[in-house]
């Protein structure tokens, strides 16, 4: 079955006779299991129909981010995007893959590195894997970029999105560097990302340890929503948001044993928070109101 | 050549394509039954691999290649237990090695592993190499024993570095005759899987086993190496939603901590073995990377993951939801809005 050639019909005729033939190839395709997915499970056409379409409304609408310097993003070729990692649930990582996914002018798609706690929970496991999501460990990664895909990670994982809302905007440790040697086996650059408005979304004043020790989860979020009104609580605040992409920083020319260089690794890994702790200041500074 | 586990289906099958091989002047199938298929011009030995006359047999016969194919994960027929599938995968190796060891005469050793050895786990990266060392070491079942009887082989290799081993770890074989559980599980009317997980798999195709093991028991060819440990699967990967989809065979989700529960139902009404390691198979899945395989042992696969699979559905007969009739009903339906838009 081939989609018809659009006909601009008066009324958007031909676009709805499209979009539905669009629409039915789909679900035929879909019904039948006739469709690919990668080796980490990565579904595109579902990833691009289907799940983009769900979280866009709060892209756009709720949050209505702003993106800038997606330039700086390469059209071709792996590389990994660090981003700052807040906010009590992991929304910011969903949105920077909005952002690259909509604007990217070569159409690319963020590949994530999601912590192991995502891969065990049921149903989270299914939809992330099919978005294209992985487990944050060397291996996957590395494969990842030497397949020239975007990789996105957030080094301050638990750390960065468990912290208090007294701490919103200061970054936490990054982990042992292990992005950075990572990058620089596969020789891709790393594009720092700052991502403004995702610290309010959830302002967390208090954190349930025994609660999150006997759920097994790493922290159990109080703010002043939940949990007392119950799932209302969970309603994310409408905050303004910007998401910087900055420079990126090359990492080739090094010499091939440099990824074992600890103190090589400590100082990228530094540049890297730098830039984006400074990039994240400056956006602070420019911004008017926490929720315009 | 001498290969065990000949009563097997895919063992039989491996010995009848391996004597038109002209490197090969005699083969003798060893099993503790005789097989109800027929061998070829092959010698059939009723030897039981877990007792000490195996030795026998291989110095009698000067045996040259030791074929090991008696590492499974279910009883053959009816009947067997567990404990005797464990018994002759773990013993038997211990045995048949230790006969290899003595031989004078065994040259080269080839055993059917499986990718099972790297478990099943959500801290697991996406895809398994050779050398990935797995997060949680299965605890049972035919996994284990594929853990344990690697293990003796490699110590094998150690004190024979003389004899060239080759260990094939199998991704899950299927194919019109295929008779694994995996083959079982998706010959049920409707699928049982686990809610909320869709697990990524990865099929070989047995034609492509027959040719690998060909590969792996003769002598390397020229810029290839057949000695050490390889990853054997198609190309590609297909989750377990797709493959319910192909086949027509509808899904019933079942919560995780019901699972166990209704798997040993299920085994109790002897519809298909859910061993722990099935589940855990079917919970999480498992991909590994092939680049060994065509790299260093020079094989390609003729059948993707995709190819190997369509190959096995076609020979199961439709389900209760068949692609093309569900194809059939989209197809009018986009005739059906057309039709009313003109």
């Amino acid at each position: 079955m081939t989609p018809k050639e659009p006909k601009a019909g008066p009324g958007g005729g031909g676009g709805w006779d499209r979009r539905i033939a669009g629409g039915l190839a789909f679900l035929r395709r879909r019904l039948t299991g006739d469709y690919e997915v990668d080796e980490f499970g990565y579904d595109e056409e579902l990833t691009d129909k289907v799940l983009m379409s769900m979280i866009r409304p709060l892209y756009e609408k709720y949050f209505r981010v702003e993106v800038k310097g997606i330039e700086n993003i390469p059209s071709e070729g792996g590389a990994l995007i660090v981003a700052n990692h807040s906010g009590t649930l992991p929304l910011d990582g969903l949105m920077l893959q909005a952002a690259v996914h909509d604007n990217h002018p070569a159409g690319r798609n963020l590949r994530l590195l999601a912590a192991d706690l995502v891969f065990m929970l049921p149903v989270v496991n299914e939809l992330a894997r099919k978005a294209g999501h992985t487990l944050a460990c060397a291996e996957d990664a590395e494969e990842l970029l030497r397949r020239g895909e975007v990789v996105g990670v957030m080094p301050e994982g638990f750390k960065g999105i468990g912290k208090p809302f007294g701490e919103r905007y200061k970054l936490q440790r990054f982990g042992r560097g292990g992005f950075v040697s990572t990058a620089l086996r596969a020789g891709a650059p790393i594009v720092p990302c700052s991502i403004v408005g995702a610290e309010e979304i959830y302002p967390m004043i208090g954190n349930a340890r025994t609660l999150a020790r006997v759920l097994g989860i790493p922290y159990f979020p109080i703010t002043p929503t939940f949990p007392w009104l119950g799932p209302l609580g969970a309603v994310p605040l409408p905050t303004k948001w910007t998401i910087q992409f900055g420079e990126p920083i090359p990492t080739e020319g090094y010499p091939a044993e440099a990824a074992e260089d600890p103190m090589l690794m400590f100082n990228l890994t530094d540049q890297v928070r730098e830039q984006i702790q400074h990039t994240l200041y400056k956006l602070l500074v420019q911004r008017r109101s926490v929720f315009f | 050549m001498l290969v065990t586990g000949v009563a097997r289906q895919l063992s039989g099958r491996f010995v009848r394509r391996i004597q038109r091989d002209p490197e090969v002047d005699r083969v003798i199938g060893v099993d503790a039954v005789p097989p109800d298929h027929h061998l070829g011009d092959a010698d059939f030995v009723r030897a039981d691999i877990r007792r000490p006359a195996i030795a026998r047999v291989l110095a009698e016969h000067r045996v040259d290649t030791v074929v090991h194919m008696a590492v499974t994960g279910t009883p053959l027929g009816t009947g067997g237990s567990r404990t005797s599938v464990k018994e002759t995968n773990v013993i038997g190796t211990m045995q048949l090695l230790g006969a290899c060891q003595k031989s004078p005469t065994v040259q080269r050793l080839v055993v059917k592993s499986s990718t099972s050895v790297y478990g099943s786990a959500p801290r697991d990266p996406a895809v398994f190499t050779e050398t990935t060392p797995p997060k949680s070491l299965p605890s049972g079942g035919f996994a284990k024993d594929a853990v344990e009887v690697e293990g003796y082989v490699r110590g094998f290799a150690r004190r024979r570095p003389d004899v060239a081993v080759c260990v094939l770890r199998f991704a899950n074989i299927l194919g019109p005759c295929a008779d694994s559980p995996l083959a079982d599980y998706f010959s049920l009317p409707v699928l049982p899987t686990v809610f909320g997980y869709d697990p990524r798999l990865q099929f070989v195709h047995e034609d492509d086993v027959i040719d690998v093991l060909r590969i792996a028991s003769h002598d390397p060819r020229r810029g290839t190496m057949n000695s050490g440990t390889f990853n054997v699967a198609g190309d590609g990967v297909l989750t377990l939603s797709q493959c319910s989809r192909r086949l027509g065979r509808p899904t019933v989700p079942v919560l995780l901590p019901a699972v166990t529960w209704v798997g040993s139902a299920l085994r109790t009404v002897g519809v298909t073995d859910f061993s722990p390691e099935q589940i855990r198979l079917l919970t999480h899945g498992r991909v590994v990377r092939t680049v060994q395989m065509r790299e260093t042992l020079g094989f390609d696969p003729r059948y993707t993951t995709a190819e190997a699979f369509s190959d096995f559905a076609d020979s199961r007969g439709g389900g209760l939801l068949p692609p093309e009739a569900l194809a059939r009903t989209v197809d009018r339906l986009s005739t059906l809005v057309s039709k009313e838009r003109i």
